[in-house]
């Protein structure tokens, strides 16, 4: 067993296989999340992100591997895990017919704190999560976004060191979904740990520390954001000229370096190795020739393009922009 | 963090009851601010008293031994009857709780897995016993005398409370099967309207064919009608009373385990 104080891992997870008769959910995943971080499980709809958030929360029982959570085995200690963790899960799991300030007191007394700290505590959450106008109406009244902002902080009613937020912003408008994203920001700098699922790419690359991408039941890669859209392609430089004369110039000497070429918008594109170092390599020589620039954009690969070259499959976000084409 | 905050340290049993009371808090809560049940709790038995009495009362009463009103007669039935119905209202909000997120933040809380249905339980134990208060004043003005002493009485709540809470235990195993609210409320009738007809609570049983006599007499629900009938209209018990109350336990011991098994196991 190892000693909670220095153990600086707050999730590991080993080999975890859960099937469903002869559906086979999960086919053996690993993850570890240091203290203070958070990891995002990114994967379209069905690769078993839910499972997995499912399993850690102790809502659900596996087949074969490891768990430990704040050093708790989740098959031996679910108890204790469940004082370490908070949940916000997919649908909004707050009382309908209570109101906000009730919602987090109740569940504030079952996490065990005294009456006391848990007024107090629920009144400080309705402040941060700007619920204090809605606290005295009960809950079926509240917007989607009201919801789960009143959700995520019954999660944080206990301040529990781990919260699991499963696919948070799912159905939210964007503004809804940005005050999220701000809301969470402020999590990690309190040093909560955090393990996110989203199908969302922008959502991992904005506010994760490093990203697993899990489809089918397995991780198929993992790393940061910027390890990621490395393994997938480099960055490149595109170059927008004032005329056609001046890009044929600059053909002329960039010769070997130019990757795609587009006369009607006077622009060409180079493939930067180094980043740094090319761009300056590929200016330098446009200025020894005296070749003006219109302008310039460095290209990074999206993780959408990580998405794709991984699993061979368009990410969700994609899939919905071209169903909203087709309607 | 601004506040600190200050944990209890609670015993595990402890921990059991305080849970418990916060959740029936809570369902009671819910049935106060559910205005429509609420008006159901009140207006039902009013209105089936009245029906009863009145549709029934004018033929039923040749049958009965002389000295006896229907309507008193009736009151055993009808509370019973009442009280068995009232129990879907159990069934009904486990099977909401089951079919929302909020099951999943209870079980992902430190808290006893049993709590949520003594919730439902022990509130929906309040809600009868206002029914059966406001049909017994309802039944003083339309003319029901009873004969019981003091006493009797502190008998007549006993039965009719550990029958309640044996029936909304009963109920919890429907609302955790059940796979939707509409499931829910037609198993509950096809259950507890044979089961309340098929019984002396409205006429005697005299009437009814041979199996039917034998299946209405000796069922649990008539038991627990033949009690509180004995009781209220001051007539010997017979073996009424303690088969009622061993009717009522021995449903409690088996609902009890089963629904708290079930609803451990379920979407597990």
């Amino acid at each position: 067993m190892p000693d909670k104080n220095t153990d600086t891992t707050a999730i590991r997870v080993r080999g975890l296989q859960k099937s469903y008769g002869s559906n086979h959910v999960l086919k053996g995943i690993d993850l570890t999340v240091q203290k203070g971080t958070m990891l995002a499980l990114l994967g379209p709809n069905g690769a078993g992100k839910t499972t997995t958030v499912r399993i850690l929360s102790t809502l659900l029982h596996y087949d074969t591997g490891e768990v430990t959570i704040h050093g708790y085995d989740v098959a031996k200690d679910a108890d204790k895990v469940r004082t370490v963790i908070g949940l916000t899960g997919q649908s909004a799991a707050v009382d309908e017919l209570l109101t906000g300030r009730e919602n987090l007191i109740m569940m504030g007394r079952l996490y065990r704190l005294t009456k006391e700290s848990a007024t107090a505590r629920a009144e400080e959450l309705l402040q941060e999560f700007d619920l204090v106008k809605a606290a005295e109406r009960p809950v079926k009244t509240y917007s989607g976004g009201m919801r789960r902002r009143l959700d995520l902080a019954v999660s944080l009613i206990a301040a529990p060191p781990i919260i699991f937020l499963d696919e948070p912003t799912t159905g939210l408008d964007p503004r809804s979904r940005i005050a999220m994203w701000d809301i969470i920001r402020k999590l990690m700098d309190n040093g909560t740990t955090i393990l996110l699922t989203t199908q969302y790419l922008e959502e991992a690359d904005q506010l994760a520390d490093q990203i697993i991408v899990i489809d089918g039941g397995k991780v198929i890669a993992e790393g940061t954001a910027k390890e990621l859209k490395a393994k997938v392609g480099k960055d490149r430089l595109e170059l927008v000229f004032k005329n056609a004369n001046t890009l044929r110039q600059a053909e002329a000497q960039l010769k070997a370096d130019v990757a795609d070429i587009n006369p009607k918008e006077y622009s060409l594109t180079t493939v930067l190795n180094d980043t740094n170092k090319d761009i300056r390599g590929v200016l330098d020589k446009l200025a020894t020739h005296n070749i003006a620039i219109d302008s310039l954009a460095v290209h990074k690969p999206t993780l959408d393009d990580v998405f794709l070259s991984l699993t061979g499959k368009q990410t969700s976000t994609d899939k919905t922009a071209n169903e909203e084409e087709e309607a | 963090m601004a506040a600190e905050l200050v944990f209890q340290k609670r015993s595990k049993l402890l921990g059991a009851f305080t849970d418990s009371w916060i959740m029936i808090r809570r369902s009671s809560t819910h049935i106060i601010r559910n205005t429509d049940q609420l008006l159901g709790t009140f207006f039902q038995p009013i209105m089936f008293l009245v029906l009863f009495s009145s549709v029934f009362g004018g033929s039923i009463s040749k049958a009965l031994p002389p000295g006896i009103p229907y309507l008193d007669f009736l009151m055993a039935g009808i509370i019973v009857q009442t009280v068995a119905f009232g129990s879907t209202t159990t069934a009904v909000a486990i099977c909401n709780d089951l079919q929302r997120g909020i099951i999943d933040r209870f079980r992902s809380l430190p808290m006893s897995n049993l709590a949520v249905m003594n919730g439902h339980v022990i509130s929906d134990l309040l809600r009868n016993s206002m029914s059966t208060i406001v049909m017994l004043l309802a039944g003083l003005v339309i003319g029901f005398r009873s004969h019981a002493s003091f006493l009797e009485w502190l008998m007549i709540a006993g039965i009719l409370l550990l029958f309640t809470l044996a029936f909304s235990w009963l109920a919890a195993i429907v609302g955790v099967v059940a796979k939707s609210v509409e499931a829910v409320q037609w198993l509950s009738f096809v259950i507890v309207f044979p089961l309340t007809f098929a019984s002396s609570a409205f006429t005697p049983t005299d009437g009814m064919n041979r199996y039917l006599k034998a299946f209405a007499e000796n069922q649990p629900i008539s038991q627990v009608i033949e009690a509180v009938r004995a009781l209220i209209l001051n007539q010997p018990l017979g073996n009424h009373g303690w088969l009622a109350v061993l009717w009522s336990l021995v449903m409690l011991a088996i609902a009890v385990p089963v629904a708290t098994y079930l609803f451990s196991r379920k979407s597990r």
